[in-house]
């Protein structure tokens, strides 16, 4: 098999053998970029050169007996994280020539455990999206169906991973931006618990929301990126002091007696037949794994996306309120203060970015703050304490990631609501800031695949990693290839 | 009708920190624009604020000297407006949960002592500097002021007039001094103010709408703004009209108040709780350590002054308005010094001489266990009174020990009455009309005569022998 369809863990082991190198790792991936990028289109900026000298670089290191985790392996970064020397624009216009003098936490760890950074790939504007139709620059697509939409707001890097132009990545996730992408492109990805992960140097859209977390092609890997990025950092007050186990130690563990939650809300009208098959079938084959499905329920689940959309777009108005000409990124002129700012923002954010600003100003005014963000706050609590209490009996619970496999370009760009509904079975877990995984479950007779969401504890990512990868073992769904 | 004013102040005081609030910038005044900032600071895309904890027992503090009540469980919130010199396009401060609250302190005015309320204390970080000099038709802006610790100490609507609020503003600088928790300079704003202003019937319960006066940068101007304030609104009302809701600005050069905008065009801040920054709990055992290690405040020291001293009232907080001055005056009562005698001569002379070169006490010459060298000189009859200043000057002046100075100088008190009785005589043999108006009853001239006396002596001749003798020949 060719080295840049094999995962982190596989790739290590041979790098570990001398059975190959970085350099080569890394031309076997640049190879496949070049092959594949222009009908894919995941990456904003591809950093050839960097990788290659970075690979070499690590050839040197490793030849000395200096090995890391991640030495050698081509990984790639949405572009809403800070590189370094590196632009970084989250997809905006307004950031399009922007260059950060600093690198985020998530990146400075993998780059001390010698990744090899392949480029930064594309998202909705500052991650509000779907579909990375949103991006101020251009559309990605599915690679199991070009016509379609990868799902977003991490749509580059779950693209990317699935279409094999590169190892691994790390996305975002603040209303199911890693496990909606992730699904839609048959890989995994894990929202960590907040907190788990420092957001330094990841750029805001909504502050108690935003979690970074990996895309992998297979469960094991994303326990290894979590290993790196996991852990407290004194840069972000946010980030929790909670001790980082390792969580590749869980992997392979059985799963009998686990109790699995099944949350009645979840399995709703609208969600697509071959998608409730999948997941049924999924609940079928835990069962012979040895767990326990518990009917559970989530009473609150209804008013999750409209909680959602007032707190995190009330936060999204104050965070992107820096972008205004003064400083950094696009400047408009304008023929006095007020003008260059209202010329700046209105040329350089995208339409959905402009609109959830709005929205945001609005829910934060005076006079309407107690009716929207005050009253948005505590059915977050109740919907925390929906997932408090059904833990209390069941150690998981299961849903489908999202209720349709991937839908066409253009579907739903006209109805933003019919688009906010692609994150209707992901959004509760970022208010309720516990951590979920998205694996591949399944594939609709057209070919395109299916998510299965497991969501744990706060903090128990273990536990979450140990069940995914017991139905990976168990299942075929994660070695099968997009046709490219 | 007769008027009353109501007057609440919102102060800044810029906190001591070595460090800004949320980054590791210095805080240096006056340095090259934007040569101390950081991508934290000035608001990058994706870094996020710690808190500087230093700043928040700065706050503790204050907090604890007025009485407040430090809250278990406090947060920040932002304030969100859009200007060139806040990079965020907010500020982050408090606004639900500040700090501090329900704190008091007690000024002193015509001799009467009153208590005024402190509502809240919060901490914000300071916004930059917009530089319209110089920059053609733009501005420049200088960051390196944001992110600079605040506290704004919010007064109760206790204050009934000027006076009071300029009282107030000097007892909360001399606190926040006695701390060390700000260096109290109005000049350059590390310590300036908004004053609420309001009038109401004299009598009347309800309070009147309140006007905010913005830039006042001195204590003179504190009186002068309010003062102006008052008579506008008073004008305002008597002329038929209503005081709108309003912020005003201070125009120093016109000594007068303008409006800057009404109540309509007054910002949306959107206040939220900031999601980047945890809540704050205080742990008891915490600030008990920090009350623990509290300086004895102004207050404390004046009692104790008036008690321990035999000071007046008036002596005592005079003295005690700085903690370096009152700790000048310890160090010489300590040196033997006489408590009275030391209190006129550091508040007399020695502010007198200081004042002129706008030194502090800190940096005075004279150290107090000269000063208390210089009273015994006095007490012993070795100089007079009066020569002392001369030698206090020359102290001052050279930073020499006094008797080295009164010995250099010849300046011993002339003690020897036969040495005194020559100079007598000699005066009333050459002054015979004034003997003869004297003797006729002119009492007014043995001033005359002690003058006379003094000046042949070069004012050595002990001054309670001169008069003595001169009573006794002039019998």
């Amino acid at each position: 098999m060719e080295l840049y369809r094999k995962g982190i863990a596989e790739l290590s082991e041979m790098l570990r053998k001398h059975e190959t190198s970085s350099k080569e790792i890394t031309v076997s991936v640049l190879d496949r970029i070049d092959k594949v990028e222009d009908r894919i289109r995941a990456y904003v900026t591809l950093t050839r050169d960097a990788a290659l000298s970075m690979a070499d670089n690590i050839d040197r290191d490793t030849a000395t007996g200096n090995r890391k985790t991640l030495s050698g392996i081509p990984i790639a970064i949405k572009d809403n994280m800070c590189t370094k020397g590196i632009a970084t624009t989250c997809s905006s216009k307004i950031l399009q020539n922007f260059v950060p003098p600093y690198e985020s936490t998530a990146t400075t760890r993998l780059f001390e455990q010698g990744y090899v950074l392949t480029g930064k790939t594309n998202l909705d504007e500052f991650a509000m999206g779907s579909s990375t139709e949103n991006s101020g620059f251009h559309t990605t697509s599915n690679p199991w169906d070009i016509e379609r939409i990868p799902g977003g707001s991490s749509g580059g890097s779950a693209a990317a991973v699935a279409a094999d132009e590169c190892i691994a990545a790390l996305g975002s996730d603040t209303g199911g931006s890693i496990r909606q992408p992730a699904a839609l492109c048959g890989v995994v990805g894990l929202k960590p618990t907040y907190g788990r992960v420092s957001r330094y140097g990841l750029v805001a859209f909504a502050s108690s929301l935003d979690q970074i977390g990996p895309i992998t092609k297979n469960v094991k890997d994303a326990a290894i990126l979590m290993n790196i990025i996991a852990g407290n950092d004194p840069m972000d007050s946010t980030s929790a002091s909670v001790p980082v186990p390792d969580f590749t130690a869980s992997i392979g563990r059985d799963i009998k007696g686990l109790k699995i939650g099944i949350p009645k809300e979840y399995f709703i009208e609208g969600i697509d037949p071959e998608v409730n098959a999948a997941v049924q079938a999924a609940i079928r084959q835990y069962e012979a794994l040895g767990a326990v499905p518990v009917a559970v329920t989530l009473p609150h689940s209804d008013y999750a996306i409209a909680t959602y959309y007032v707190l995190a777009t009330s936060e999204a108005s104050s965070n992107l309120a820096r972008y205004d000409g003064v400083k950094y990124g696009f400047r408009a002129e304008g023929k006095d203060l007020i003008d260059m700012y209202m010329q700046t923002r209105a040329r350089g954010f995208g339409p959905e970015v402009k609109r959830r600003i709005m929205l945001g100003t609005y829910t934060l005014s005076s006079g309407y703050y107690d009716a929207y963000y005050k009253k948005a706050q505590q059915v977050r609590t109740l919907l925390k304490q929906d997932f408090e209490e059904a833990f209390k009996t069941v150690d998981l619970i299961l849903t489908p990631t999202t209720p349709t496999a991937a839908f066409k370009k253009g579907e739903k760009t006209d109805d933003p609501l019919q688009m906010y509904l692609a994150d209707i079975f992901t959004i509760s877990v970022n208010l309720a800031g516990v951590p979920a995984i998205s694996i591949p479950c399944g594939y609709t007779s057209n070919n395109l695949p299916i998510g299965l969401q497991l969501i744990g504890r706060h903090f128990e990512e273990e536990k979450l990693l140990q069940a995914a990868h017991a139905y990976e073992q168990a299942t075929d769904w994660h070695k099968r290839k997009p046709d490219l | 009708m007769k008027w009353e004013a109501v007057i609440g102040l919102e102060v800044h005081a810029q906190m001591l920190t070595a460090a800004k609030i949320f980054c590791g910038c210095p805080t240096t005044f006056g340095n090259e624009p934007n040569s101390q900032t950081c991508q934290i600071c000035i608001g990058m895309p994706g870094v996020l604020p710690v808190l500087n904890r230093k700043a928040l027992e700065f706050a503790v503090r204050t907090g604890l000297a007025t009485d407040c009540t430090i809250s278990k469980y406090s947060r920040f919130a932002r304030k969100n407006y859009f200007y060139p010199d806040l990079p965020k396009g907010y500020q982050i401060s408090q606004f639900e949960n500040p700090i501090c609250e329900h704190g008091h302190i007690e000024i002193m005015v015509d001799n009467e002592l009153k208590r005024i309320g402190i509502t809240r204390i919060h901490m914000e970080e300071d916004a930059g500097k917009n530089i319209h000099e110089g920059a053609g038709p733009y501005s420049f802006v200088d960051l390196n002021r944001t992110g600079v610790p605040l506290m704004e100490i919010v007064s109760e609507p206790d204050l009934r007039s000027p006076k009071e609020a300029v009282e107030y503003m000097k007892k909360l600088r001399s606190i926040v001094r006695y701390l060390g928790v700000c260096d109290g300079n109005l000049e350059q704003g590390s310590f300036r103010c908004d004053a609420n202003v309001s009038i109401r019937p004299v009598g009347q319960e309800e309070f009147g709408t309140r006007a905010e006066v913005k830039n006042i940068n001195s204590f003179r101007y504190v009186e002068k703004a309010i003062e102006y304030e008052i008579k506008r609104q008073i004008k305002v009302v008597e002329g038929g009209g209503k005081v709108i809701q309003e912020t005003r600005l201070w125009d120093a050069g016109r000594g007068i108040t303008e409006s800057m905008r009404s109540k309509e065009e007054a910002h949306d801040y959107r206040y939220f709780p900031e999601p980047d920054l945890v809540p704050i709990m205080v742990e008891q055992s915490w600030v008990d350590e920090i009350r623990a290690s509290l300086p004895e405040l102004p207050d404390a020291k004046k009692q104790r002054f008036v008690s321990d001293f035999g000071l007046t009232d008036c002596d005592a907080e005079l003295l005690t308005s700085e903690r370096t001055t009152a700790a000048w005056f310890e160090r010489a009562v300590k040196a033997n010094g006489q408590p009275k005698a030391v209190a006129n001569w550091v508040m007399g002379d020695l502010m007198k001489l200081l004042n002129e070169e706008n030194r502090s006490i800190e940096d005075c010459p004279i150290r107090p266990q000269q000063l208390a060298a210089m009273l015994q000189l006095i007490d012993k009859g070795t100089i007079s009174g009066k020569i002392a200043k001369t030698v206090f000057d020359e102290m001052y002046k050279t930073g020499r020990d006094a008797d080295e100075i009164v010995k250099e100088k010849g300046l011993v008190q002339i003690s020897d009455s036969s040495e005194i009785e020559k100079i007598v005589d000699d005066i009333i043999a050459k002054s015979p009309k004034e003997v003869e108006r004297f003797k006729a009853g002119d009492e007014k001239l043995i001033g005359f005569f002690v003058g006379q006396a003094m000046k042949a002596s070069k004012g050595k001749a002990n001054p309670q022998m001169l008069n003595e003798l001169l009573k006794k020949k002039l019998a």
